[in-house]
């Protein structure tokens, strides 16, 4: 199971990464694993307003549907477009070119309630 | 998916550990640990339309039934007409209750000196007892489900795999017929069969001999680049085929008639259990039918999910997936007859959105193998 050091994960198994103003959120790779082939991704449009811990949007696989939570408040800055034509980029490379959202980081101390890689690897064991 | 209703520990299958060893997910099914997926269900569904791949359905159940009465039982049991087998034939088939609700979909086998039904894994206790509560005394009725291993080997390179293992000359059966074949010093009962659409074979093997039959699949699949393929794309192979799934598109309180399955019922056979109404059901038109549909947008239809009309619901989606030959999601449902041409648009509403579905003309997938 890959599980990077580096970066910090929800009990919903979003990986965050901060990245300077913006955090770079995406599922982890026990997460896709899990859902198997993955063969739509609904993602908010930029600008768009998200709440920690709230839905802002769905992951559609074969087996399941499962919605994606935000690990922090603020601003869409970015959503990957690679995701509508190729959403099993995903299952390939959950920590790299599978990346969901941006978002624009409104209050850093939300970062605090995040998991690390060792709290995570417990979480699913 | 149907679940069965058993409850006890599941079974494992004569090849559990090859699973295991592949790196299976593996789920409880019908009462069996199957392999759900190994590589992906998308990558294995490919493997099978455009090359070979080999199953794992020893869940599925064997009944053998012999005896001077056999063929008359089997005719008062099933819709279609047993008596036009010849040895060596198969026959699908199903059989209902008085009401014309059916009981379970299968194949008959005529074999030299018996009959076989190869039943739905879930359905294996129900069938059999009712199967044995109709026995008049003339015909035997034996659950042989336990005996055989059974793999399937389905792809356009099937019989390339077969024939790196026995010299048998496959090019003389052919579909929906079954052959005694010689692989390494074994018999072997196999038939040109499928639930893919592809061209392929299934393999009942008795258990003592699972080992050596799966180590010879093996080492014959390699030189084709032979997959594992797991249950998650047995279901999408036969549903871009709209091959019914019981449990699913068609159980107790559908029809054949209604599952368009009119073809396997010949009403002028003679009598048999459920022929009155399905004879008139089918005179007068069933009130409702399966359907293929295909939607654009994003949103997968599953089971259950609701089938909409001008802001009414009017069926439901019995089986629904991804089609990763179509590339885009595919559903079978029921819709009232008036519904049902070919061209008309309904809703399938998903997650409390409505998303169009057009009603597109069976097969899903068109350029199916199998012969």
């Amino acid at each position: 199971m890959n599980i990077p050091a580096e970066l910090k994960y929800t009990k919903e198994h979003e990986w965050v990464k901060v990245d300077g103003s913006v955090v770079v959120v995406g599922i982890t790779d026990y997460a896709q694993g899990e859902l198997g082939d993955i063969v739509f991704v609904e993602l908010p449009s930029v600008g768009t307003e998200v709440k920690a811990m709230e839905p802002f949007g769905t992951i559609e696989a074969v087996k399941a549907v499962s919605d994606l939570f935000s690990p922090i408040s603020g601003k869409i800055a970015e959503a990957n477009p690679v995701l509508e034509d190729d959403p099993m980029v995903i299952n390939r490379d959950p920590y790299g070119e599978g990346w969901m959202i941006k978002v624009e980081i409104g209050d850093p101390a939300e970062l605090d309630g995040l998991l690390d890689s060792e709290a995570y690897e417990k979480l699913i064991g | 998916m149907d679940e069965g209703t058993v409850s006890s520990e599941p079974k494992k299958t004569p090849f559990y550990e090859y699973h295991i060893k592949a790196g299976a997910r593996m789920v409880s099914f019908a009462g069996y640990l199957m392999p759900v997926q190994y590589t992906g269900i998308t990558d294995e569904h490919m493997a099978v339309r455009k090359n070979v791949g080999m199953f794992d359905i020893s869940h599925m159940g064997e009944f053998d039934i012999s005896g001077s009465g056999a063929l008359e039982f089997i005719q008062r049991m099933t819709v279609n007409d047993a008596s036009k087998l010849s040895v060596g034939e198969i026959q699908y088939t199903c059989m209902c209750y008085d009401d014309g609700g059916i009981v379970d979909d299968f194949l008959v086998y005529r074999l030299e000196d018996r009959y076989m039904l190869v039943v739905n894994a879930s359905n294996i206790a129900k069938d059999f007892e009712w199967l044995r509560s109709h026995l008049n005394g003339t015909a035997a009725l034996e659950n042989r489900s336990d005996y055989y291993g059974l793999l399937a080997i389905q792809g356009p390179k099937a019989q390339k795999v077969l024939e790196d293992i026995s010299d048998y000359d496959f090019e003389t059966i052919p579909y929906y017929h079954s052959a005694v074949v010689k692989i390494g010093e074994h018999e072997i009962l196999l038939s040109r069969t499928g639930y893919t659409g592809e061209d392929g074979f299934e393999i009942y093997i008795p258990r003592d001999k699972a080992d050596v039959i799966w180590k010879a699949a093996i080492d014959a699949g390699r030189k084709y680049e032979m997959k594992l393929i797991g249950l998650g794309a047995r279901d999408s192979l036969r549903l871009e085929m709209k091959m019914a799934l019981y449990g699913n598109d068609i159980d107790k309180t559908t029809t054949p008639i209604e599952a368009g399955l009119a073809w396997i019922v010949d009403l002028e056979k003679g009598d048999f259990i459920g022929r009155d109404p399905i004879a008139k059901q089918k005179s007068e038109k069933p009130s409702r039918r399966l359907v293929c549909l295909e939607l654009e947008g994003k949103a997968l239809p599953r089971h259950g999910y609701d089938l909409v009309s001008g802001g009414e619901v009017v069926g439901k989606v019995t089986s629904g997936t991804f089609s990763p030959a179509l590339q885009k999601p595919i559903a079978l449902g029921y819709l009232p007859r008036q519904l049902t041409k070919i061209g008309n648009t309904v809703e399938v509403k998903v997650r409390d959105k409505l998303f169009p579905a057009v009603v597109v003309k069976p097969p899903f997938y068109k350029e199916a193998t199998h012969r």
